[in-house]
């Protein structure tokens, strides 16, 4: 099995590796570097549990192989805030109830993380057009859009 | 006593871990040592095992053993137990952990390699040499039941393997009597549960001690050791089952499966830990689902369109094992009359083996699917007698007058259903007002104009909550003035975390982020049933109640015996408990708790055992019936038949909210499975039993794009049959909402439209109708 050094930089630490040319990205994210935030669903692209944001734009990890990271930048979902400190995503997330199990909710957060970095002020039919890709059972989506709109406030409230 | 959290929209105390990639789910349990599993499974829906040959695949790197059920036999063997056998059931219909001779689904799995790595584990399955037998196929129930069917397990005499039955009143005078009679056929198809985490497992033998630990993405940790244990006649204090953080479950997860007993003994087998993580191709195959039930039904009614009884036959689908014995079917049973009083019913489902992946409750468990075919008949009643829908419905319900109403039906258990409570014309006529259906008429000539069909639908629901026999829970307050809640009950979202806190915090006067719950580990708390059922409000959070309740009057006692003070002048608030009137003289908890832990040689107080700590049992006898109605608007585009949901408006009584927050999110996730069911989720499977719809591309699950926002509106009955006034929350949403969105659909057709009978409804069987009605 062949295997590839990579150089990337993964939550703004430069990251080096040797790794098996078929492993995928959300793998090496959970198994090579820990980083078990990242969650894989269905590894076949739908559900959207693994997205990650590569070099400023929301990526499926599970379609990614470990190796086309290499050289690019990787935001995961500890990337955003801590327990102690949530980012205002976080917060909207908790004080909205939009998570229940937990599972899909690093994805979802990633996805509008990166929707609110280029549109400041999206629509409700917006922000669920953008989750469309994001599948979630326990919701039914409502308090996510909602804890989105929220976020997108007090981010245009504080920067 | 102070009520400070219940009943408040607390944030959850489970959250800032989840939020930020700190959850820890079974695939983020790593042991040192650990192999990883893979299973072979069966490509074919009914066949024998002619050989096996692993010896390809044992040469393969990374590969440290290859196994079938014959590896295990020092360990364990035979057919796994039945989880909750049946009268009717003779001997349980149930798979071995890996298929011995004979396979019956595609998916049962054979054989199971473990490897240093998935990725060498999956490379050596494709290396197996496996022969298998053809023979002959049951792809549903209905050719399961029909003259010279094949047999879905070779040997077994019949397809049916029990016949339910469930009547109340003479319903033969019933329908001789009534001045109508209609009757209907109803096809109903519900997929799976496709909880965002798959299902995983580790196992760990402890070497030292001989101990077996096991980590599972399980809603019933307790029933895998105590099945596991008898499997392995082992005692169960030496297995120790945990379900860490579950990434959803919505029943399929409250299966013991074969899964979790062979990773189970290849650790006993290799002597190291095992993981196996099933990924979502497996979840199509091997994860029960629910599946189609065939309705023949008849209903009477009077001439005003009160219906009297219903009566009729049900072919339902089992699929190809019984894992949870009868439930699913006797859970769609016992859900007759609904909401409504009839004079008389009788009803008979057979339970029907065929080649397809096994059943078992699924959100709502059968309730959805007696709901649907209870909501359609009182619409048949209304369409035939050309009155309104929501007359027929006000003429037939159960009046809140006579609660508790005995309905005539039996539980699960064979004991009569009797409602404790609830207004259920109200949540009608309150789903009605809120979304405005007098002025509907308007809204359907604006879509009109638009070229659009609009369509008002409703349903109504009764819901059976808070299965017995019980949760428990234990309360203790450690000496640091912490405390500490650890229950049996696994929590796969459901917030437990934080409502079982509020209860606690309360009790016991302390802030909520001084209460943690240990929850679901077998090590720290020494029973547990089942987070099914829309239990474990009811169950734990009475138990919690209980325990709390005991730990608080044993501070009380303990307090007053160190501030000399009577136990009526004293009072629990902020931590401490203190002299009503005078909080300067007061004692906070971890000093009562310090005490009660003992010193060498320093007596404690006379009359209280040490430990400030209690354990509560709630045994819930009775059940609790929550019951709701629910209505939305559908708008139809004739050309392509693309069905939106527009408005949605949910009336709910599930009692005393204990976080309506949490409630909430209960209900809009369960709204949106039961849309999913109506409109999307299709299980497909061809002649030879073969899946046709195993991705997330053939199956579709409802999307963010496609639901609409959800209105809801509680009324809160206090249960008078549990200490907190609760009834369950977690599948009202569901079962009444196919049959709401069906009921729309049905409206925006029109008169002339062929009655809908069956769902999910494809855009194309949608635009066929509209064609067939334009003509």
């Amino acid at each position: 099995m062949s295997a590839r050094k990579i150089h990337l930089t993964v939550n703004g630490e430069a990251v080096e590796a040797e790794v098996q040319a078929r492993v995928n990205l959300a793998d090496f994210l959970r198994q090579a570097i820990g980083l078990t935030g990242t969650h894989v669903g269905c590894e076949h692209g739908v559900c959207g549990a693994c997205t990650i944001i590569v070099d400023g734009r929301p990526a499926r990890a599970c379609l990614m192989l470990a190796v086309q990271a290499d050289g690019a930048k990787v935001e995961t979902v500890e990337s955003l805030g801590t327990p102690e400190s949530l980012s205002e995503l976080q917060q909207a997330f908790r004080d909205r109830h939009a998570l229940q199990c937990g599972f899909c909710t690093p994805g979802m957060l990633m996805t509008i993380e990166a929707l609110l970095r280029v549109e400041a002020s999206p629509t409700r039919e917006q922000i669920r057009d953008v989750l469309s890709g994001n599948l979630c059972r326990c919701t039914g989506y409502q308090a996510i859009v909602d804890a989105a709109l929220d976020a997108a406030k007090a981010r245009r409230g504080t920067r | 006593m102070s009520t400070r959290y219940f009943g408040a929209a607390v944030p959850r105390l489970e959250d800032p871990r989840l939020l930020t990639g700190r959850g820890t789910y079974v695939d983020d349990v790593v042991l040192p040592g650990m192999l990883h599993a893979v299973f072979l499974r069966s490509s074919v829906a009914h066949g024998r095992v002619r050989n096996l040959d692993p010896s390809a695949a044992l040469s393969m790197p990374g590969v440290r053993a290859v196994y079938a059920m014959a590896d295990f036999a020092g360990f364990g063997s035979g057919p796994m137990p039945a989880m909750a056998p049946h009268p009717l059931l003779k001997s349980p219909v149930t798979c071995s952990p890996l298929a011995v001779d004979e396979v019956r689904y595609v998916g049962e799995a054979i054989a199971m390699v473990l490897a240093d790595s998935r990725a060498e584990a999956e490379d050596a399955l494709a290396a197996i040499e496996l022969d298998i037998e053809h023979l002959p196929v049951v792809a549903n129930a209905r050719q399961g039941v029909a003259d010279g069917a094949p047999r879905a397990h070779s040997g077994r005499e019949s397809n049916v393997i029990a016949t339910l039955r469930g009547s109340h009143g003479n319903v033969d005078a019933v329908f001789a009597a009534a001045a109508h009679r209609f009757s209907e056929t109803f096809e109903i198809h519900r997929g799976g549960c496709h909880a965002m985490e798959c299902r995983g497992v580790v196992a760990a033998p402890e070497p030292r001690s001989g101990e077996l630990s096991l980590w599972t993405s399980s809603q019933s940790p307790y029933m895998v050791r105590r099945h596991l244990a008898t499997y392995l006649g082992r005692d169960e204090v030496d297995i120790r089952v945990t379900a860490p953080d579950v990434g959803g479950g919505f029943g399929p997860k409250a299966n013991v499966y074969p899964e979790e007993f062979a990773v189970a003994l290849a650790a006993l087998a290799c002597g190291r830990p095992v993981k196996w993580i099933e990924d979502r191709q497996e979840h199509f195959l091997a994860t029960t689902q629910q599946r189609d039930q065939f309705w023949s039904l008849e209903v009477a009614c009077d001439a005003t369109g009160r219906m009297l009884g219903v009566r009729g036959h049900c072919i339902h689908d089992n699929g190809a094992y019984a894992p949870y014995g009868l439930i699913l079917p006797a859970t769609a049973l016992a859900s007759f009359p609904g909401p409504y009083a009839l004079a008389a019913f009788d009803l008979s489902i057979d339970v029907v083996l065929t080649n397809l992946v096994p059943t078992s409750p699924v959100r709502g468990a059968g309730r959805p699917n007696a709901a649907f075919v209870l909501e359609r008949l009182a619409d048949t009643v209304a369409r035939r007698l050309n009155l309104p829908r929501e007359e027929v419905r006000r003429r037939s319900f159960v009046r809140a007058e006579q609660m508790p109403y005995v309905t005539g039906g039996k539980m699960r258990d064979g004991s009569p259903v009797a409602y404790d409570s609830g207004d259920y014309a109200k949540a009608l006529s309150l789903v009605l007002d809120k979304i405005d259906a007098s002025g509907f008429a308007r809204r359907r000539a604006d879509a009109a104009a638009r070229g659009r069909l609009l369509g008002l639908g409703f349903a109504s629901c009764v819901e059976d909550t808070g299965l017995g026999p019980f949760e428990g829970a234990s309360v203790r307050v450690t000496p640091a003035g912490k405390v500490v809640v650890a229950t049996g009950a696994a929590s796969q979202g459901q917030g437990h975390a934080t409502t079982l806190a509020q209860i606690a915090a309360d009790a016991l006067g302390v802030d909520l982020s001084q209460v943690t719950i240990k929850p679901a580990d077998s090590r720290i708390f020494p029973l547990g049933i089942s987070t099914i059922a829309s239990r474990v409000a009811v169950t734990a959070g009475s138990s919690v109640e209980i325990a709390a309740r005991k730990v608080r009057d044993k501070a009380i006692k303990v307090a007053a015996h160190m501030l000399e003070a009577g136990e009526h002048d004293l009072e629990i608030e902020n931590g401490q408990v203190r002299v009503v009137g005078v909080p300067d003289m007061n004692v906070p908890l971890s000093t009562i708790a310090r005490v009660l832990s003992g010193s060498a040689g320093v007596p404690i107080p006379a009359g209280v055992e040490p430990d400030l700590a209690a354990t509560g049992y709630f045994e819930a006898n009775q059940l609790a019936f929550a019951y709701g109605s629910q209505a939305c608007e559908v708008e139809i585009d004739p050309e392509t038949g693309d069905t939106r949901i527009t408005r949605y408006v949910v009336a709910h009584d599930c009692g005393r909210l204990i976080n309506p927050l949490i409630v909430d999110g209960q209900i809009r996730g369960g709204v949106v499975h039961g849309i999913g069911n109506a409109l999307f989720e299709h299980m497909r499977h061809d002649e030879a039993g073969q899946p046709l719809t195993a991705t997330y591309a053939d199956y579709l699950l409802p999307g963010a794009a496609e639901m609409p926002d959800i209105e809801i509106h509680h009324i809160e009955t206090p249960s008078p049959r549990n200490p907190i006034g609760a009834k369950g929350a977690g599948e009202g949403g569901t079962i009444p909402a196919a049959a709401c969105v069906i009921s729309a659909i049905q409206d925006a057709l029109g008169p002339e439209a062929p009655f809908v009978t069956m769902h999910p409804l494809s855009p194309e069987q949608i635009v066929e109708w509209i064609d067939k009605t334009r003509k």
